[in-house]
């Protein structure tokens, strides 16, 4: 992967974003950039669980012409990957909720950082709380598509975790062996000496 | 846990579900597959290895309970987790009765989902250890090599079992090679002591001095050498066994020190002036007379009788023809396996030759002439070459003592290795001082 695209659906925070450009480039040392494309999510929207339904938006992505013109690079696959971030509460099917999905070793993944808010558990707002939890959760997805699976180290982004706290409990980076066996897969990550362009 | 191991079968009509969960669960390392309906399922179960399944309880055809009732039928240790599209007290508990391990709503909370599964998981490694270990015990408890359905052997197995369970001392006794130490172990695992620890000294090994520092451990700067404090085999058998192997070869110092600390269950350290306490039970064995030995003064005779509260008598290898054959079969297994060889069988000819020799060094020269078969052996037969023993021997020790057999064996063994007594020692399975001692004994002496 050369470079990866974040790229806001349903007007996420742009504070946010602009806290998660920086971030996921400082672990992966993979160029990062914002690209804006006009996709509407509500096709995706379930009403009788009040949730997006985030494989659908997956598949979705993958396929519009919208992407193909405005992200080329995802086309040459190995290229690019994309990270759609969300605002909203994301769920596959089976499951009540999802903070984010993957395509695994694949192109796509999104995240949302709905149930990343402290105020959804009467707790009061935190900004640099939330901000490093969807940097952990983006970068976990991004794993991913590199073709991480999760990660059994308690600090490694890599890990799983399917509540708030075991999110704040695992670290922002990724372990020597994750990091070791994206490398593999994925030379150019994780190089270190030059800037974001 | 080894995720990469671990099997997951998602069973469910519904494609979204099973892709959703399969991709969950790969995710996380795991080896997951699917199946549509419940014969796919049962066809799954056929091809490959699986630790848990996730069951739809609703399904065309086969329902979910009743797959439950058909996969437990073929492998009861298979994890069943079911899923229901609404909670219901009455399934549930049909589902439970019928072996699942539990059962979940759908849609699934991904934090309950990932917890239930992890903590089933290692439920399971739990028991399949406690299976294992359980497997390791009882055949520990059974002997292990303890092979025989000789009447010697049988009734030998007979007082291991009576005598097992209950603190008594006892002294096995019988010949070099007779597996008096397998005994040992197996009164051991079969008494209330076997969760602490088996000690073994071989007294036979040591000089005084060493042996006394062996039992009884010493403290730093005991005597030359001493760079630590170290606990001897009487402190380190604490709540389990004391085994004295070749106990006839302790000197007349430590007989009085092992009696005094048999009887008080306390000593010091050499060196020490701490008072140590052990609670042990002691097995010995000899292939001593004993008796004569204490009639000639050279054992105690209070050690003796403290010892000889219950003896066991294990018969010689000659003595229990029927078990030899059987024993050579085991051996070969054993070493076949052992060194991943295709040896399967002994010729007519090779197992002729092992009915009538007759085994000296008793269970264990027919071992290690075994071992050492599997070695050479080239093909799936043992021939009659590949064994050490090429002379059909019975006639010529027909008539002769234990002792003239003893001491030609030890000669003709020193003779072919040049009188080498480590090399010796090694093929006889002694140890060089027991070596030296039989040597002095029988008055072999190089160049005679």
């Amino acid at each position: 992967v050369k470079f990866i695209y974040v790229l806001p659906l349903g007007n996420p925070d742009r504070k946010l974003l602009a806290g998660l450009v920086p971030a996921v480039w400082e672990s992966l040392r993979i160029p990062v950039e914002v690209r804006e494309c006009p996709i509407e999510l509500d096709p995706f929207y379930d009403e009788g669980r009040g949730q997006y339904d985030s494989t659908a938006i997956l598949q979705h992505l993958k396929q519009h012409p919208a992407i193909a013109q405005r992200l080329p690079l995802l086309n040459t696959r190995g290229n690019a990957a994309l990270l759609a971030v969300v605002p909203h509460d994301l769920f596959i099917p089976i499951l009540t909720f999802v903070f984010g999905e993957a395509e695994l070793g694949g192109t796509a993944a999104v995240v949302s950082y709905h149930r990343l808010e402290n105020e959804r558990y009467g707790l009061p707002a935190d900004r640099e709380l939330l901000s490093r939890r969807l940097q952990k959760e983006a970068l976990h997805e991004l794993g991913h598509t590199l073709g991480l699976l999760h990660c059994p180290e308690q600090a490694c982004v890599m890990r799983s975790s399917t509540n708030v706290d075991e999110i704040d409990l695992k670290g922002v980076e990724f372990c020597a062996e994750c990091r070791s066996d994206m490398q593999k897969s994925h030379p150019r990550t994780g190089r270190r000496g030059s800037a974001n362009p | 846990m080894n995720k990469n191991a671990v099997g997951i079968l998602v069973v469910d009509d519904e494609l979204i579900v099973r892709d959703s969960l399969t991709k969950w669960f790969r995710e996380s390392g795991f080896r997951t597959e699917s199946a549509e309906n419940g014969a796919a399922a049962l066809n799954k179960l056929q091809a490959a290895s699986w630790n848990l399944m996730l069951v739809d309880i609703k399904m065309p055809g086969m329902d979910g309970i009743e797959l439950l009732h058909r996969v437990k039928e073929l492998r009861k240790d298979i994890i069943i987790i079911i899923i229901t599209a609404f909670a219901s007290v009455d399934t549930a508990v049909k589902a439970l009765k019928e072996g699942a391990h539990d059962y979940i709503t759908k849609p699934i909370d991904p934090d309950y989902l990932d917890h239930l599964v992890e903590k089933a998981l290692s439920q399971q490694e739990l028991a399949m250890e406690n299976i294992k270990l359980k497997n390791v015990v009882s055949e520990l408890s059974t002997g292990g090599e303890l092979i025989g359905e000789s009447p010697e052997m049988v009734t030998a197995m007979e007082l291991v079992r009576t005598v097992a369970p209950a603190d008594t001392t006892v002294m096995i006794l019988g010949e070099s090679g007779t597996g008096k130490e397998l005994v040992a172990r197996a009164i051991h695992t079969q008494s209330p002591r076997a969760y602490f620890p088996l000690v073994t000294v071989n007294c036979g090994a040591m000089t005084e001095t060493l042996l006394e520092s062996e039992l009884f451990g010493h403290e730093r700067g005991a005597f030359t050498g001493a760079q630590y404090r170290r606990k001897g085999k009487v402190e380190l058998a604490d709540g389990g066994t004391l085994f004295l192997d070749e106990v006839g070869n302790i000197d007349v110092k430590t007989q009085m020190d092992l009696l005094r600390v048999i009887e008080t269950k306390q000593f010091m350290r050499v060196g020490g002036s701490e008072i140590i306490h052990s609670d042990f039970r002691v097995i010995c064995a000899t292939n001593r007379d004993l008796e004569k030995a204490v009639r000639e003064g050279a054992f105690r005779e209070d050690l003796y009788y403290r010892l000889n509260v219950f003896t066991i008598q294990l018969p010689p290898l000659r003595a229990r023809g029927i078990d030899i054959a059987r024993l050579a079969r085991h051996f070969l297994e054993k070493y076949a396996t052992a060194m991943n060889k295709p040896v399967r069988t002994f010729s007519p000819e090779a197992m002729y030759a092992i009915k009538a020799h007759d085994w000296p060094g008793n269970v264990r020269e027919l071992e290690n002439a075994v071992e050492r078969a599997v070695v050479v052996c080239k093909g799936t037969t043992i021939e009659k070459e590949h064994l050490p023993v090429q002379t059909v021997n019975s006639q010529r020790n027909q008539g002769r003592r234990l002792d003239d057999v003893e001491r030609s064996y030890i000669e003709q063994i020193l003779q072919e290795t040049g009188w080498n007594v480590s090399r010796a020692a090694t093929i006889l399975d002694i140890d060089r001082v027991t070596l030296y001692h039989k040597m002095e004994k029988y008055g072999l002496k190089r160049g005679q």
